[in-house]
């Protein structure tokens, strides 16, 4: 009787051991999108949406062009079709008119699609046409895997409004087999009497990538340049200049605003810590690859994924491309935080502080929700939720042209990037990095304020000019601070104080 | 006899003349005098605040009209000389005159988006192969699109690709309808070459060169696609012309009242203006 008790228990324990494995291989055979993981059990599961039956309805997205956003929403459409009988149309927008395609429908009472897709910057335009995230997706467990700094982003005064799909951060990557090479250290060492290293302030960065400018260090017989950046004015430049002018200007000793002094909504943008920033970016004109000037972010992804330059900083797409397997820079980059600088404008004293400092930005990633004047809202946002479940996540994460990044506390475990092939060294690192940018006391995030697009574009304007040599960096930024007072007037201060202060709080660590 | 009632008659083409000509101008018109943008998304009344600052402190409206008047001008005066060169070579009688004529059209035929991505990748410095090609030659590498200056001529060069073979197709139109008398006539009196294109061809294509310089000028003036594609209006505001810069106002930072102003002001500039450069063209190309 004992035996056959042992059998019993053993034969239970085997299938309860073996039912994930074989549970999850019935969907990847099916999706072999998810080969790696295969399905992965939660509320939005594949085998959970399967048991979904949205037979005859139809749900309309709006997304951004592919590759970047626009295959995962794609291909996460067909399998929630396949899944739940669903008719899934996805319309692709390129991103500058992401916004407008969204915002004309939601002014005119309208609403053509379910979901749009968006930048997360866009939440306090967009907040009153969009449909809260209901609680039971806010209370589930994919949703608690989150990072706290993300759940920031997606939501307002404790709301949620955005869908969680993608985390993003701006941090430096770098060509390691150059930087911890040995050879390289000493050939650097005697030429400019300094070292070779993971480059600490924007001052290095900038000696670094000029030194290693318009020569073949790789031996590929091609040329290769200093850096690749986003330069391309209405590219998402501005978000650039913003990670370039953290370490100068995110002053830990005066709180209280990064882009205005949130006490007075005066505009500091033209402080001399921007212009210091501007001013080595014009002087990185000089060590990116011709043309660098017009690279927008598919470019940036292109170059340095392509093993163009030493050096890049931006959203994490440029590096997971660069360790894709069939990439020629595959597990020789490294991954860490933006540079610093040795010193900080102080807005109180109106002087520059003295000492390192350093300022990570979580810049504004890809964002969606659901329109309030949706009638399919229950599928929206059954479809989002399925396609931020953790089998999708984690194979959309590990490919580069995708644009989704991590966001959840999983994210930041090494093992996660070993299992797709990454060096162990350099998964630590990259984790290590952004887990650092979570931890830090001294973040920048993303200007989320009424009219953010024109705040944003009048800045990239000017800077363009800048790096065009069309203007002097006072002169454009002094420029760009006039049209932010113009547009401050426009829009009402008190309007703009009112939703700063939201991003103020979370930079002052009181959220 | 009471015909009253034919005026019943012109009703279908007024309700559409009405619907897609006045009604967007007076929708405009009032528009501009709006506030609407992303956070005030309503049909407000704030007077003629947007020309205020349009007039007063706008001064990139203005470079971008100045580079448009620039661009428009010297495109259409390449597109003139090269096609009227293009239509007086297949205009007489050469072989495979009807393969040379089907040739020259093609640049029109093809999408300008599409073809401004070809060219932007021909162009594009350290990846396109114009720079590869020059490198061979040990030339360096040219900044088509990230010199302020050299920018506005690759744009031209597009321009003038894409939009010549239409100035062709006029041009040889008109001279395939010019009357043979006044051409025996120089012929008998020993006219050169020369001397019967500036005499007797020139003069008689002017009325057709007027009209197609003004169907050009009208088109150029529009520039959207190429600049939009190719260069963004970079580097800077290099290469940013009306349009693009009223696109940029409209539709990328929503201040839709204000984008009103600019394309009302925008318009009556334009009607202004052809009109003068139509009646100063024939005072000059018309003699009577």
């Amino acid at each position: 009787m004992k035996t056959i008790k042992t059998y019993v228990v053993a034969l239970i324990s085997a299938l309860l051991v073996l039912s994930p494995v074989a549970y999850a291989d019935k969907w990847s055979d099916q999706f072999p999108h998810i080969k790696a993981t295969g399905d992965i059990p939660g509320e939005c599961s594949y085998e959970s949406m399967s048991k979904k039956n949205y037979k005859g309805k139809t749900l309309k997205i709006n997304t951004h062009a592919v590759p970047v956003m626009g295959e995962p929403t794609a291909l996460h459409a067909e399998q929630f079709a396949k899944l739940t009988g669903a008719k899934v149309d996805v319309t692709h927008t390129p991103a500058g008119d992401l916004y407008a395609k969204a915002m004309v429908p939601f002014q005119a009472g309208q609403a053509p699609y379910d979901i749009v897709f968006g930048f997360s910057n866009f939440i306090n335009d967009w907040k009153r046409y969009l449909e809260p995230v209901p609680k039971k997706y806010v209370e589930m467990k994919q949703m608690q895997d989150v990072t706290p700094s993300h759940i920031g982003i997606a939501s307002w005064d404790g709301v949620m409004y955005q869908f969680p799909v993608d985390g993003d951060r701006h941090y430096l990557k770098y060509r390691k087999d150059v930087i911890d090479n040995p050879e390289y250290q000493k050939k650097y060492k005697a030429d400019t009497g300094k070292e070779l290293r993971v480059p600490q302030t924007w001052k290095e960065y900038g000696e670094m990538a000029a030194y290693f400018n318009g020569w073949d260090w790789d031996g590929d017989g091609e040329k290769e340049y200093g850096s690749a950046e986003v330069m391309k004015k209405d590219d998402l430049m501005y978000a650039a200049f913003y990670s370039r002018s953290a370490a100068y200007s995110k002053n830990p000793k005066t709180p209280g605003g990064f882009f205005f002094d949130l006490k007075t909504m005066k505009p500091l943008i033209n402080n001399p810590g921007f212009v210091e920033a501007l001013t080595d970016w014009v002087a990185a004109t000089k060590y990116v690859p011709p043309g660098g000037i017009n690279f927008g972010l598919g470019d940036e992804i292109g170059s340095f994924g392509g093993g163009q330059t030493l050096f890049s900083f931006s959203w994490d797409d440029a590096f997971v491309a660069a360790m894709q397997p069939d990439s020629p820079i595959n597990n020789k980059v490294g991954a860490a935080q933006l540079p610093g600088a040795m010193k900080v404008w102080n807005r109180s004293t109106n002087s520059w502080d003295e000492g390192f400092n350093q300022a990570p930005f979580f810049v504004w990633g890809w964002a969606v929700g659901v329109a309030k004047k949706s009638k399919e809202k229950e599928m929206a946002f059954d479809y989002l939720c399925f396609f931020a479940n953790e089998a999708n996540h984690q194979a959309d994460i590990g490919i580069g042209r995708f644009g989704v990044n991590p966001f959840r506390n999983d994210d930041f475990k090494a093992g996660v990037w070993t299992q797709i092939g990454w060096d162990k060294d350099i998964a630590q690192s990259y984790v290590d990095t952004l887990a650092q940018m979570e931890d830090s006391k001294n973040r920048v995030f993303p200007l989320r304020v009424p009219g953010t697009f024109e705040f944003n574009a009048a800045l990239a304007t000017a800077a363009a000019k800048a790096l065009a040599g069309q203007l002097s960096p006072q002169a454009a930024l002094d420029e760009a601070a006039k049209q932010w007072e113009d547009i401050l007037n426009r829009v009402g201060k008190d309007n703009v104080r009112a939703a700063y202060s939201v991003g103020v709080a979370m930079e002052d660590n009181k959220l | 006899m009471n015909f009253k009632h034919k005026y019943v008659f012109l009703f279908p083409g007024l309700f559409v003349l009405i619907g897609i000509l006045i009604f967007p101008i007076i929708f405009t018109i009032r528009l501009s005098l709006s506030g609407w943008n992303s956070y005030t998304p309503e049909m407000n009344f704030i007077g003629i605040t947007n020309y205020i600052r349009l007039f007063t402190d706008d001064p990139r409206f203005w470079e971008s009209f100045f580079r448009l008047s620039f661009l428009s001008v010297t495109t259409v005066i390449l597109q003139y000389i090269i096609g009227f060169a293009l239509a007086l070579i297949v205009w007489r009688e050469i072989k495979f005159k009807r393969f040379f004529r089907v040739i020259f059209l093609i640049p029109m035929m093809t999408t300008p988006v599409i073809m401004t991505v070809i060219w932007r990748t021909f162009f594009h410095e350290s990846l396109g192969p114009v720079n590869d090609l020059l490198g061979n030659l040990g030339v360096e590498p040219i900044l088509w699109l990230s010199d302020p200056v050299i920018a506005k001529f690759t744009v031209i060069i597009v321009e003038v690709w894409q939009w010549t073979p239409f100035m062709f197709l006029l041009l040889l139109a008109g001279l395939l309808s010019l009357p043979k008398e006044p051409f025996l006539a120089a012929a008998i009196d020993g006219a050169s070459s020369f001397r019967k294109f500036v005499y007797v061809t020139f003069p008689l294509m002017a009325p057709i060169s007027i009209g197609a310089i003004i169907i050009r000028l009208i088109e150029a003036s529009k520039i959207m696609d190429t600049v939009f594609v190719l260069t963004s209006g970079g580097p800077g505001t290099a290469t940013e012309t009306s349009s693009f810069y009223i696109y940029i106002k409209g539709l990328r930072e929503f201040q839709m009242g204000y984008a009103a102003t600019l394309s009302f002001t925008y318009l009556v500039i334009m009607i202004i203006s052809l009109t003068i450069i139509a009646k100063v063209l024939t005072k000059l190309m018309i003699k009577e």
